[in-house]
Parts: C-alpha cells; sequence; structure tokens
C-alpha cells in the first residue's frame, strides 16, 4: 500500500493532488484503516459515514488550518462531544461525551480529521494493549506480539500507516513504550503543558497527554498545537508555548547528554542495549558531549508507580457506578447491589487488580505506610533528577528494555508486566517531557525506542536532539514488511 | 523506616474488604488470584522501606511553583441538564433514576 500518510507535509501534497472532495478523501482513508485493520486492530471501532461528515464539515467551514485534513487517531479516553469514548471498557459502553476535550478542540479548530476510538488498555491499565474490552491491538511488524500499551492502538496506526499521527495518554509510559515497539516517535510533555480536560482520568497526579507520529518534526507540529493553558483544568501551566518546530534544525553540538549507570545495569536484551551503545555514538559524532550520571533512586521508581497509580485510579474510579453514565446491571437489588453489579459486570480483571490495589493502600491503617511513604520516595526520584539536571541538558536511555513480547507471554504475571514500564515511570513520577525515538532494529527485527528525558518545560531540548538524530540516522524511514 | 524483612502478605479476608469497601464482588476463585497476585506485588513494593525518607517531604504535585488554584466565584456556562442527563442509563423528570432507597411507610 502506498505510504501517502508518512508525514504531515506528505499527506498534504497527496490531498492537493486529489480532486474530489475532503468527504471523498475521508472515505478512501477510512478504507484503508479498514483493510489494513483487518490484522492490526488498532481502532475499537472506525464509523466511516461520521468521519465523512467531520470531514465536510471542515471543508465547509473554509478556513485550511495548519492539520487541514490530516487524520489524526484519537485514544479511546479523550472525549470528543457526541463521539463513542470508552477507554476501551465495557463499564463505559455507549458513552457519548457533552463536551470534547481541550486537545479535540485545538485539533479540530487546526483543521485536524479526528479519528477516535484508537483501542487502548482498559482505563490505560497495562503495557501491552491486552486488557481491552475490545481484544488486543496487534503490532503492525508482528502481528504475534502486542504493540506496546497503553496507548498501543494510536502507536499501531501510525506505525502502520492507518493515520499520520495520533495522540495517546502516558502516565507510566503509555506513549513512549508503545511508540518504541512499533518504531514511531512518542512524546510525553511536561506535567502540566497539555491540557487534561476532558481526557477520561486514570492517576491525576501523572496522566498527560501527548502525540505520537512517524517522524519528530510532526509530533513537534502536534505538540505545538495541543499546548498551552486552560483554566478548566486546574494541573495546567500558564506558560507561553514556544515554537517547538523552530528547534527541528538545531544541532547538538555544545548540548551535554547524561548516561544514568542505573538504567543500563541489568535486565536489557542486548539487542536493545546494541542499539542503544549505536545511539550513543552518533550523538557523540555530531558534536554533544556526553557524561555519566547518577539517579541512585531509579531502582525504586516501580514501587513507587505502583502505590501511587493505583491508589489514585482507584479513587478516580469510584465514579463508575451505572448511575450517570455507561454499563448499568439490569438485576434486582437496592442501590448498594445496582453499584456492586454493574462495577463486577463492566470492569475486567487489571481494572479490578489495581482497584483492590489502591483501596489498599489507602486503606486505613496503611496510608502512611504505603501512599504517604510512596510520595515521599517520589520526592527523592525528582531530587535525583534534579541534581542530574545540573551537570546535562537532557538524559539518555533505552525507552524498554525488550522488544514487543509475544501476545499472552505476560497476562498471567502483573509485576513482570509491571516491570517492563521500568525506565518510563520515573519521568511520570519526577514530571519531566520524554520523548522516544526509533534507533534501529533489535532481536527479530523488532523496533527499539531511545528515551531522551529533559527538566521540566525543556520539550525543545529534546525535540532538537531527537531532530538531529533522525536527520543523520535511517531508523525512521523502516518500515514493517507488507505495509 | 527499617526494612526488618518481613512479609506483610495481604490475607484473603483483607481482599474480600478491600473489595467489599471497592463495590466489587470476587468469587472465591477470584479471590484466591489476588491474593496471590497482589501479595507478590505488595512484597515487592515493601523495598520502598529501604530509603531514608527522613524529613522528606512528600510530592503530591510535581511542580512545586504549583501551588492553589483559585478563581473568580462567577456564573459561567456549563451543562445543560439535558446534556448532563444523556448518557444516564435510566432517568426521570430531569434526574438520575437509582433504586427505591427509603422504604414505604
Amino acid at each position: 500500500m502506498e505510504d501517502i500518510l508518512s508525514s504531515i507535509d506528505g499527506f498534504k501534497r497527496w490531498l492537493k493532488g486529489r480532486t474530489g472532495s475532503l468527504a471523498d478523501a475521508a472515505r478512501f482513508l477510512t478504507d484503508r484503516i479498514s483493510s489494513i485493520d483487518a490484522d492490526v486492530r488498532a481502532f475499537a471501532r472506525i464509523d466511516a459515514e461520521r468521519i465523512a461528515r467531520r470531514a465536510s464539515g471542515l471543508e465547509k467551514a473554509g478556513k485550511k488550518g495548519r492539520l487541514y485534513g490530516v487524520p489524526v487517531a484519537i485514544k479511546d479516553n479523550i472525549c470528543a462531544k457526541g463521539e463513542l469514548t470508552t477507554c476501551a471498557s465495557r463499564i463505559l459502553e455507549g458513552f457519548r461525551p457533552p463536551y470534547s476535550a481541550a486537545v479535540v478542540e485545538k485539533l479540530s479548530a487546526e483543521g485536524a480529521l479526528l479519528i477516535g476510538g484508537a483501542n487502548m488498555d482498559e482505563f490505560a491499565f497495562g503495557s501491552s494493549c491486552e486488557t481491552s474490552c475490545y481484544g488486543p491491538t496487534r503490532n503492525p511488524w508482528d502481528t504475534s506480539r502486542i504493540p506496546g500499551g497503553s496507548s498501543g492502538g494510536s502507536a499501531a496506526a501510525v506505525a502502520s500507516g492507518e493515520v499520520t499521527a495520533a495522540l495517546g495518554s502516558d502516565t507510566g509510559g503509555s506513549i513512549r513504550q508503545p511508540a518504541a515497539m512499533c518504531g514511531v516517535v512518542g512524546f510525553k510533555p511536561t506535567y502540566g503543558r497539555v491540557s487534561r480536560y476532558g481526557l477520561i482520568a486514570f492517576a491525576s497526579s501523572l496522566d498527560q497527554i501527548g502525540p505520537i507520529t512517524r517522524n519528530v518534526a510532526d509530533c513537534a507540529a502536534i505538540l505545538e498545537v495541543i499546548s498551552g493553558y486552560d483554566n478548566r483544568d486546574s494541573t495546567s501551566v500558564n506558560m507561553e508555548v514556544p515554537r517547538y518546530t523552530e528547534s527541528l534544525s538545531e544541532e547538538t553540538g555544545g548540548l551535554t547528554i547524561g548516561i544514568p549507570g542505573e538504567y543500563f545495569r541489568a535486565g536489557i536484551a542486548e539487542g536493545v542495549r546494541s542499539r542503544i551503545d549505536e545511539a550513543i555514538k552518533v550523538f557523540r559524532d555530531l558534536g554533544a558531549r556526553t557524561v555519566d550520571i547518577s539517579l541512585p533512586h531509579t531502582k525504586y521508581a516501580v514501587s513507587c508507580y505502583y502505590i501511587i497509580a493505583p491508589a489514585e485510579a482507584s479513587s478516580n474510579l469510584a465514579r463508575y457506578d451505572g448511575v450517570h453514565y455507561g454499563y448499568r446491571s439490569p438485576g434486582p437489588g437496592g442501590l448498594e447491589e445496582l453499584y456492586t453489579a454493574s462495577r463486577n459486570a463492566g470492569l475486567g480483571e487489571e481494572a479490578k487488580r489495581r482497584i483492590l490495589l489502591g483501596t489498599y493502600s489507602l486503606s486505613s491503617g496503611y496510608y502512611e505506610a504505603y501512599y504517604l511513604k510512596a510520595q515521599k520516595v517520589r520526592t527523592r526520584i525528582a531530587d535525583d533528577f534534579r541534581e542530574a539536571f545540573k551537570a546535562c541538558d537532557c538524559i539518555l536511555t533505552p525507552t524498554s528494555p525488550t522488544t514487543a513480547f509475544k501476545i499472552g507471554e505476560r497476562v498471567d504475571d502483573p509485576l513482570t508486566m509491571y516491570l517492563s514500564d521500568i525506565f518510563t515511570i520515573p519521568a511520570n513520577l519526577a514530571g519531566l517531557p520524554a520523548i522516544s525515538v526509533p534507533c534501529g532494529p533489535g532481536e527479530n527485527g523488532l523496533p527499539v525506542g531511545l528515551q531522551l528525558m529533559a527538566a521540566p518545560f525543556n520539550e525543545e531540548t529534546l525535540i532538537r536532539a531527537a531532530s538531529a538524530f533522525e536527520r543523520n540516522t535511517e531508523h525512521h524511514k523502516l518500515r514493517p514488511e507488507g505495509l | 523506616m527499617e526494612n526488618t524483612g518481613r512479609k506483610k502478605v495481604i490475607t484473603e479476608d483483607d481482599v474480600r474488604y478491600v473489595a467489599r469497601l471497592s463495590r466489587l464482588r470476587l468469587d472465591e476463585k477470584d479471590v484466591t488470584m489476588f491474593r496471590g497476585q497482589l501479595s507478590a506485588i505488595l512484597e515487592y513494593i515493601e523495598q520502598l522501606n529501604e530509603v531514608d525518607t527522613e524529613g522528606v517531604p512528600p510530592t503530591s504535585h510535581v511542580l512545586s511553583s504549583m501551588k492553589n488554584v483559585f478563581r473568580e466565584d462567577e456564573p459561567g456556562v456549563s451543562l445543560s441538564p439535558e446534556e448532563a442527563l444523556s448518557n444516564a442509563p435510566e432517568k426521570k423528570d430531569g434526574f438520575f433514576k437509582v433504586p427505591r432507597i427509603i422504604k414505604e411507610a
């Protein structure tokens, strides 16, 4: 299939060369998605008629924004007014939000053709897209493997050329890890940079929305559109949004890159390790200086996260009660029974596991030993980074210790599944911006991702470094076979 | 806090208690499964006790510059009652409908 969606500019050229309406182009695109998605299953649903109507609306509006017509997949936990949005959970069956997320408004204002329903782990609880009530999305590089998660549908849709870009959400790596495993670019902005208004909450002190794209330039372009202050999200930060696209052509000379020993000790697959070593060499050849740094509390990040995230999730998911929206158990009984029966039938196993874990750690007698302790360890982890950024501009690590694993391989072992986010979780705990970019094939020819992290609101440093790396390597041009 | 090497293992009764607090009902098979899995996770998490957090303030918001966020108490545009109720599984006369909770006299 022709790779018309390899970049925003490439798509615009393709669109310009076409005759006919934008609705016709939309139908062509949704047909194409349906055909590719027979194998990949990146979307929970594709409503071609609604998408065509949206395209007609964009055309009639007359104003051609920066993303006019560009197909952008939206993760199933980001609300668009009147569009089914379910977090890949039965408990939100039939939910059509009465309002749109801030990011949806912003992309729509620039003319993007939004394609909702990108598959995900239920409520973003997972690292493999296997906890979706719709079944797993498949990795376009090898359909017997997971695409990563939780934004696995978003990453697979971009990697397979179904859309030009996608939005995901990242609470512990849910944008970067699937981007790495699908061989595309994923960006988690600084906590507070992008409004979460309309993002269905998972863990409110960690969640952040960001782009998944085929290249760094498109990543910068989408980031520029979705960033900015919004008084409807009280964690949104009122700071001017830089022109991220202006950082694309800057060179990396003068940049100091920190290499944290703790991320390179054990447990990294050999194929990942060698690609990361080569990437470090690329940066050195480009004139960047590398320094060894230490982030001594790294080994506690997963523990800290699996107290904080489930605790906040158990609280956020208390609202699903069968009364206000979504699934309601038809059984007899009183109000308590209605709550319990609806939640029991509507929530999947991983959601229940996290609710139980979170409720346990917040329950009387355990709060101080778990939640409060984890919040203090979180301070130590953030302090490690503050100290490290005195000596470097950004930090380079693998995004994930392994390439994509097989579907089913880790579903019965939650702890092993949780540990697959070991390199991405620290940036969420410290609120840092972080990017994953492709850095070549690892074992079995599967993609490996390189992660760069920077101090809060230094998104430009990441764009600059990632763009220079991409300009001087060919990794982002590799495509899954048969697509 | 010192790590005493003590294994804090969650019991089946703990799982049932927490399930009740969470408004979840587990069958016995689930209780056994979750007890095993949660124990493994909590044992792993015990390593947090190795970290000296004496005098360390807890982080609830990562950007220390962010304090309380207030706005003026002014009425603005919000959802209409119809919109707010548009997803309700059951509604009546502009309200969410639930099973009767007050017994008839």
